[in-house]
C-alpha cells in the first residue's frame, strides 16, 4: 500500500518532469523569435468619390454593452443617419461589457450578411480575429469611441483629439474668468494616460500670448471618485484664496466640483468648466454655478460612424488617408492617418442649449 | 446504475416486480433525463434550422462550436464534482488567472510558449489543489471555499497583469486554435474536447472510482464505511478541475489573442447551468456525462439561434435563468408526480383485492 502510493507519486513526478523538460528542450516559440506580424495592408481597391450612397445597406451597431445611456444615445444618432441613407439599422450587443461576448455578436452579424458593422471595442485585440473574418465575408468595419488595432477595421471615428480638448477647455475657462487670474485643474487619477496627455497640452496652450495673464497654480487629483473630488475642490479653494477658475476634464470630477461650489459662498464667483454630461450638469448650469462646459455629442459620433460605414460600403472611400465623404448634417470629413476620422471639437453646453441634450 | 435511475418509481409490488424492473433498467441505461435533453437538443436544432435564417450553415456551426469549447471543457470536471455533492465556483477566476499568468510569462520570462502552456496548466492544478485542501483537509463546505477563491483568484489575476492586456502572441498560434479540421467546418479544438470528454466519461461510468463518486454524492459517510477514500478522491477532483481551467485559460488567451484580468468573468454560472441542465443533481449522486454534453450543446444552440434571430441580450439572460430553474425544479416535480401516482395505484390495488 505504502510502496504503491509512493510508486504512483514517483511516476506522476517523473511524467511531469518529462513533460516540462520535453517542451523546454525542443526549442519552441519564444517572444524573441516569434517575429512581428506584418502590418495590415488595408485600403485595397480604389475609392470612387462620386459613387452614390447605396440604398438598403444593412448597417449594424454593436456597442460595448447595451443598456448604457452613452451608447444608446450614440446608436440613436447612428439610426438617424441610417434612416437618411435609406438603409436598414440594427443594434445588438452584450449585456455585459466583455470582449468575448462581442466576438459572438460579430460572428452572428457576419453570418447575417451585414454590409457594415459599427462597433466600439471592449478590447483592442480580442475582437480582431472575428472582425477580420467578418471583413473577409464582405462586411465593412467601422469602430467608434474605442478603437481596435488599425489593421482590424477600415475606419475609426474618434470623438475628439487630445489637442481639441485642450484648446476647448482653456478657451472656455479664459472666457469665463475674463482672461486673467489663477486657475487649477481637478483631474482623475495621477496616472490616467488620457488625462495627463490633455493636461500637458493645456499647459502648452496656456503659453500662448492671449492666455499670458492666466496662471495655472496646481493640478489636484480626485481619483474619479465623487467624495474625493468633492474634498479636493474644497481643499483647492482653501489653499488658493485668489483662485478664479477650475478645469475638471473628467465627468466625475466636474460634477462633484459643481456640487461643492453650488452649496458654497464661491458659487458664481469661482468659475468651473470641464468635460461633463448634460444630465449631470443641468441643475448647476441652471442655478448659475457653471456657465459652460463641454463634451462630444455621442449622437453625432454614432451619426458620423454610420455615414462613414455607408460611404465605405458604397465605395466612396476605402479608408485610405485623404479620402473625403459627406456625413449629412455634419458636413464633409476627411480620413486621416491610419483610417482615423475625427468628429471635431467638443460640443459646448450652456444654459441656452443644454435642454436639447439628454444623456 | 444507481446514478441514472432518476425517475424510476419506488420499488413496486411483487407481482409486476420483474417486468417493471426490466423497464426501469432500460430507462436507467438510457437515462430518462439524458434522453429528454438529447431529444430537446434535436428539437431545438431542427426548429432553429427551419425558422432562423443563416442558422443551418457550416460557417455558423463553426462559430457555435468554437464558442462552446471553454464551456464544454469546464463542464467535464464540474460534472464529477457536482456528482460528489460539492461545487467549484472558482473555475472562471482560475481561467482568468491562468490567462494573465500566461500573458505575464510571455511578456517577461522569455520562456517558450510551449513551456508556458504546460506551466499554466500546472499552476491551474495548483490553484485547484488549494481549493481541494480547504474542502477536504479542513472539511469546509466547497460552496463557501470556492466563492472565496472566486474573488481571490480574480483579484490575483489583476495583480498579475494590472489593467493592461498582453496581445502579441504569435499569429500562427492564435490562428491555429480557431482553424477548422481541413475539409470540414468543425474546429480542431473539438478534438481535444471530445478526447477529454471520453476520459472523464470512462472514469465516471466505467471505473470503480466513478461508482465511488456517486456513492459519495448519495451518502458520504456510507461511502467512507464502504472503504472509499472520500477526501482523497475529492481533492484530486479539484486538482483536475484546476488543471482543466489552466487549459481553458490557454485556449481563451489564444482564441481572443488577449491575456487580461477580466477574461471569462461570470463563466462559472454558465458552467453550472449547463451541468444542471444536463441532468446532474445539485444535491449530488445523480447525473451522467452524456446529458451534460447535450446540455452544453443545448445551451450553445439556444444562445446562437436567439442571437441570430435578433433576440435582445436581456431576453437571452432570462432564457438562461429560466432553463436553470426548470432543470432543477422539473426532475423533482416529475418524481413527485410519479410517486403520487404510484401511491394511488397501490391504494387502488389494495381496495381491489
Amino acid at each position: 500500500m505504502f510502496t504503491s502510493r509512493r510508486l504512483r507519486l514517483g511516476a506522476t513526478a517523473l511524467t511531469l518532469t518529462a513533460l516540462v523538460l520535453g517542451s523546454a528542450g525542443c526549442g519552441g516559440t519564444t517572444r524573441e523569435n516569434s517575429g512581428t506580424d506584418a502590418g495590415g495592408a488595408q485600403a485595397s481597391g480604389a475609392a470612387n468619390p462620386d459613387a452614390p450612397i447605396k440604398e438598403g445597406l444593412k448597417i449594424a451597431f454593436l456597442p460595448k454593452q447595451v443598456n448604457n445611456p452613452y451608447f444608446t444615445t450614440a446608436d440613436n444618432g447612428g439610426k438617424e443617419a441610417v434612416t437618411e441613407v435609406k438603409g436598414e439599422f440594427k443594434e445588438v450587443g452584450p449585456s455585459e461589457a466583455s470582449a468575448s461576448s462581442q466576438v459572438s455578436y460579430i460572428n452572428t452579424l457576419s453570418q447575417q450578411g451585414m454590409d457594415v458593422i459599427v462597433t466600439s471595442a471592449n478590447d483592442p485585440n480580442a475582437i480582431c480575429g472575428a472582425l477580420n473574418q467578418a471583413k473577409a465575408a464582405g462586411a465593412k468595419i467601422v469602430t467608434f469611441d474605442s478603437d481596435t488595432k488599425p489593421e482590424c477595421r477600415q475606419i475609426f471615428v474618434n470623438q475628439v483629439t487630445a489637442q481639441g480638448i485642450a484648446e476647448n477647455q482653456v478657451k472656455l475657462i479664459s472666457e469665463q474668468i475674463g482672461g486673467e487670474g489663477e486657475i487649477a485643474i481637478l483631474s482623475a487619477t495621477a496616472n490616467a494616460t488620457n488625462q495627463n496627455a490633455w493636461i500637458e497640452l493645456m499647459k502648452q496652450e496656456l503659453k500662448k500670448p492671449e492666455y499670458s495673464k492666466i496662471k495655472l497654480v496646481t493640478v489636484a487629483y480626485g481619483n474619479d471618485d465623487d467624495q474625493k473630488s468633492f474634498q479636493e475642490t474644497q481643499g483647492l479653494l482653501q489653499s488658493y484664496p485668489n483662485l478664479k477658475g477650475i478645469i475638471s476634464p473628467t465627468t466625475v470630477g466636474v460634477a462633484a466640483a459643481a456640487r461643492y461650489l453650488s452649496g458654497s459662498q464661491y458659487k458664481g464667483k469661482v468659475k468651473l468648466t470641464g468635460l461633463g454630461t448634460p444630465n449631470q450638469m443641468r441643475e448647476y448650469v441652471k442655478d448659475g454655478t457653471v456657465d459652460a462646459f463641454a463634451l462630444w455629442s455621442p449622437a453625432d459620433l454614432g451619426y458620423l460612424a454610420a455615414y462613414a460605414g455607408a460611404a465605405l460600403a458604397s465605395g466612396q472611400i476605402t479608408g485610405a488617408e485623404g479620402d473625403k465623404f459627406k456625413a449629412g448634417k455634419l458636413g464633409e470629413f476627411t480620413v486621416g492617418k491610419d483610417g482615423v476620422v475625427v468628429l471635431g471639437p467638443p460640443t459646448v453646453f450652456d444654459k441656452n442649449n443644454i435642454d436639447q441634450f439628454q444623456f | 446504475m444507481a446514478h441514472d435511475s432518476l425517475y424510476t418509481a419506488p420499488p413496486s409490488g411483487a407481482v409486476a416486480g420483474r417486468e417493471r424492473g426490466r423497464l426501469a433498467g432500460l430507462r436507467g441505461a438510457l437515462g430518462s433525463w439524458d434522453a429528454a435533453i438529447v431529444a430537446g437538443l434535436a428539437v431545438v436544432v431542427l426548429l432553429a434550422s427551419v425558422s432562423v435564417p443563416n442558422f443551418a450553415t457550416g460557417r455558423n456551426a463553426q462559430f457555435l462550436l468554437l464558442d462552446l469549447v471553454p464551456l464544454a471543457l469546464l463542464a467535464l470536471p464540474m460534472t464529477l464534482i457536482v456528482i460528489t455533492g460539492e461545487i467549484d465556483l472558482s473555475v472562471a477566476s482560475m481561467v482568468g488567472l491562468g490567462s494573465t499568468l500566461m500573458g505575464q510569462m510571455w511578456l517577461s520570462s522569455g520562456l517558450s510558449l510551449e513551456l508556458i502552456c504546460v506551466l499554466v496548466v500546472l499552476s491551474g492544478a495548483l490553484l485547484g489543489a488549494v481549493n481541494g485542501v480547504f474542502v477536504t483537509g479542513f472539511g469546509l463546505p466547497s460552496l463557501a471555499v470556492t466563492i472565496g477563491t472566486l474573488a481571490l483568484y480574480r483579484g490575483l489575476s489583476f495583480v498579475v497583469l494590472g489593467d493592461q492586456a498582453v496581445a502579441d502572441f504569435p499569429a500562427d498560434w492564435t490562428d491555429a486554435v480557431v482553424q477548422p479540421i481541413p475539409g470540414t467546418s468543425i474546429p480542431v479544438m473539438v478534438v481535444p474536447v471530445l478526447l477529454l470528454a471520453l476520459v472523464f466519461g470512462v472514469v465516471l461510468h466505467a471505473t470503480p472510482v466513478g461508482r465511488a463518486l456517486y456513492a459519495m454524492g448519495n451518502n458520504g459517510e456510507a461511502a467512507t464505511f464502504a472503504g472509499v477514500s472520500v477526501a482523497r478522491t475529492k481533492f484530486w477532483l479539484f486538482v483536475a478541475s484546476g488543471a482543466v481551467c489552466g487549459l481553458v485559460g490557454v485556449f481563451w488567451t489564444l482564441r481572443y489573442a488577449s491575456a487580461r484580468g477580466d477574461n471569462a468573468t461570470g463563466l462559472e454560472l454558465t458552467v453550472v447551468t449547463a451541468v444542471l441542465l444536463g441532468g446532474v443533481s445539485i444535491f449530488g449522486g445523480r447525473g451522467g456525462l452524456l446529458g451534460v454534453v447535450a446540455g452544453v450543446l443545448l445551451l450553445g444552440v439556444l444562445r446562437n439561434a436567439l442571437q441570430l434571430a435578433d433576440v435582445d441580450a436581456n431576453a437571452l439572460t432570462i432564457v438562461t435563468g429560466t432553463l436553470l430553474i426548470a432543470s432543477v425544479v422539473l426532475p423533482h416535480a416529475v418524481a413527485d408526480v410519479r410517486a403520487r401516482l404510484h401511491r394511488r395505484r397501490q391504494r387502488a390495488q389494495l381496495t381491489a383485492s
